[in-house]
């Protein structure tokens, strides 16, 4: 494996070993990841998409040293995460989402203080990333606060400043804006943007299950499900996989008749929310003229049509062409494979 | 990078992770926010236990406070301390970090050395140990008149015992850290439960002498049995244990450096591959109380 890459794994896999229920005899596994072979380049924001369960966190936790892979390789920064987890950990930094650590009877200043000093910063650089941090986060009149008295939310934005207080080469960033309010969403997300494109070379590793998201930050989207990488791809690229297809919402009056749009050809892929008061109808559509027979279908199982929008595909489109169900869903869906 | 470098990197981040550790201890155990719990924390705990062991003596022993035993006993409980608080401490550390601060995970993905992250918070549980050891001390020569002189003891015994068996403690820490590490529900109990075995083998409040013989010799085999036996010593000026007086104070020295020794080295190996466990298992920001 060649050095270019900031992040790269090879049949990267992870089985879980799960406690033995009682009158089991076999012990029982979890395949978390399997098979991952993926390329980052060096400079990229690269985003991992996929729903809950999918092994984003997994995958996290391995290239960041905190859990050995079960098979493959991996390399960060072209140094083997088995071989060398220490080399690994001087180029890295990690934040998880809707994490709420830190010392409580430290302020916040001193939790990223702690840190600045594991990782080696002489006093005025540490001073200088931790104002410029704060600044970021909006928590610079909270620098004296004891972490005990902060909210959830600020909590998470302290944990988020100390992800790049030692201006990793390469930052892995795992759901970041989890349970924050949609204005410090909007924040951190044009702080990561930015901090990649004005540091040439570093590399950004983003894991979400907000296609928005996935779609607005980064360079380049895998998705993954079940612990594969189905695609990927710039989400531009990985839209145009559905260019040829049409894809419709309808609203209609609540309906139980799934099944018969299964039946019509045409359809590739369909998917079904029962919202309060009405349906909710999601297709993929090989062409529009397909639409017709819907709304027929509609009507002849005594619906109404309450709105019909056409819209451009999302990342979520691409998703349920590929795996054919919704996302963070995944109780709801109505498959139909054709 | 050249071996050279890499094994400097590896020294700086040791010393890097003992200081800041050493200084985070003393954040967290420094909190005297609170000056009344302090007071509680660091002076009634130890005389309040001091004391439940002078009534136990009375009830029992119906001796009186002169009597050697009474100094024999009252030393061991007090230097027990160090058990708790430096062992139990340590381990404790691993198990706060994961379970309660969340912040292992983040402690493992940055470039420090554990290892010597846990000694260095063993510093400041060492330095609060020792408050309530000087008061537990004082309050039985000043106030229980117990006979005895730290003026008069024998200083080199005595420091070279105090040293050698608090740094036998850290590691035995490191070593309950690395098992409280693997185990993913009551990790944080483990150390309780050594400690609470020991206190009955080392000889902390009776002789080893009224042991049973096969358990006089897992007492044998213990460091802190000769921990306190030296400390007592070199306090008291005599063994009252028939059992180990035979022992001379170069031998007792000799074992403790030896098992200081035997346990870093065991406590490094040991720790590291605990290590490689919780990272096989996925153990290391395992979150099982909250
Ligand atoms: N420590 C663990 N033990 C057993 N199963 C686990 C463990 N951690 C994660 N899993 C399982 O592995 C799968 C992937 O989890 P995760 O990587 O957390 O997914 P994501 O971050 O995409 O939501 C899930 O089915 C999850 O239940
Ligand atoms: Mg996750």
């Amino acid at each position: 494996m060649s050095q270019r890459f900031a992040i790269q794994t090879e049949g990267l896999g992870r089985v879980y070993q799960l406690k033995r229920k009682r009158g089991e005899t076999a012990p029982k596994t979890l395949v978390a990841l399997e098979g991952v072979d993926s390329e980052v380049k060096q400079g990229e924001l690269f985003g991992l998409l996929g729903p809950n369960g999918a092994g984003k966190t997994t995958l996290i936790k391995i290239l960041t040293t905190l859990l050995l892979p079960t098979s493959g390789r991996a390399l960060v920064d072209g140094i083997d995460i088995v071989q060398d987890p220490q080399e690994v950990r001087r180029r890295i930094n990690m934040v998880s989402g809707g994490e709420t650590c830190g010392y409580g009877l430290l302020t916040v200043e001193e939790n990223l203080w702690m840190f600045t000093q594991f990782y080696g910063l002489t006093d005025r650089v540490a001073r200088e990333r931790i104002n410029e941090m704060l600044e970021v986060v909006g928590l610079s009149d909270r620098r004296k606060t004891k972490s005990h008295f902060l909210s959830t939310g600020m909590k998470q934005k302290m944990n988020f400043a100390r992800g790049f207080l030692n201006d990793p080469q390469i930052l892995f960033l795992d759901e970041p804006t989890l349970g924050l309010d949609v204005q410090t969403s909007r924040v951190l997300r044009d702080f990561v943007k930015r901090w990649v494109r004005e540091r040439p070379g570093k590399t950004l590793l983003l894991t979400t299950h907000y296609m928005a998201e996935a779609d607005e930050l980064c360079d380049r989207v895998a998705i993954i499900d079940k612990g594969k990488i189905l695609a990927c791809d710039t989400p531009a690229n990985l839209k145009r996989r559905l260019q040829r297809a049409s894809i419709f919402k309808l609203q209609t009056t609540p309906l139980e008749m799934s099944n018969r749009f299964s039946d019509l050809p045409g359809v590739s892929k369909f998917i079904e929310h029962q919202r309060n008061g009405h349906t909710e109808l999601n297709f993929i559509l090989e062409n529009e003229n397909v639409l017709v027979k819907i709304l027929d279908a509609v009507q002849a199982g005594g619906g109404h049509l309450l709105s019909l929008e056409k819209r451009e595909p999302t990342l979520e489109d691409v998703f349920i062409d590929l795996v054919g169900r919704g996302f963070g869903d995944e109780e709801t869906p109505l498959e139909v494979e054709k | 990078m050249s071996t050279e470098s890499i094994k400097m990197n590896n020294w700086h981040e040791s010393a890097r992770s003992f200081r800041v550790a050493t200084w985070l201890g003393w954040q967290i155990e420094s909190n005297w926010t609170e000056p009344f719990l302090f007071m509680i924390y660091a002076i009634a705990r130890p005389v309040a236990s001091a004391l439940i062991l002078v009534f136990m003596y009375m009830v029992i022993a119906q001796g009186g406070m002169g009597h050697p035993l009474f100094a024999y006993i009252y030393l061991g409980n007090a230097f027990y301390i160090y058990v708790a608080s430096v062992m139990i401490g340590i381990s404790w550390t691993v198990t706060d970090d994961r379970e309660h601060y969340g912040i292992l995970k983040y402690i493992y993905a940055a470039p420090i050395q554990v290892y010597f992250y846990l000694l260095g918070r063993g510093v400041a549980k060492t330095l609060t140990a020792t408050v309530a050891v000087v008061i537990t001390l004082a309050f039985g020569m000043l106030v229980l008149r117990i006979p005895y002189d730290f003026l008069a003891m024998n200083h080199a015994l005595f420091w070279a015992t105090f040293f050698l068996g608090l740094g036998a403690l850290a590691l035995m820490g490191i070593l309950l850290a690395g098992v409280a590490l693997i185990t993913a529900r009551h990790s944080g109990f483990i150390g309780e439960a050594v400690a609470g075995a020991l206190y009955l083998f080392c000889g902390a409040v009776f002789p080893l002498d009224v042991l049973p013989q096969p358990l006089q010799y897992i007492g044998l085999s213990l460091p802190l049995t000769y921990w306190l036996e030296g400390l007592r010593r070199a306090v008291l000026r005599e063994s009252i244990s028939p059992l180990l007086a035979p022992i001379s104070n170069e031998i007792i020295l000799v074992i403790l450096l030896g098992a200081t020794l035997v346990l870093g080295l065991a406590s490094l190996g040991f720790y590291r591959w605990c290590e490689h466990r919780a990272k096989e298992k996925g153990l290391i920001d395992m979150q099982t109380m909250y």
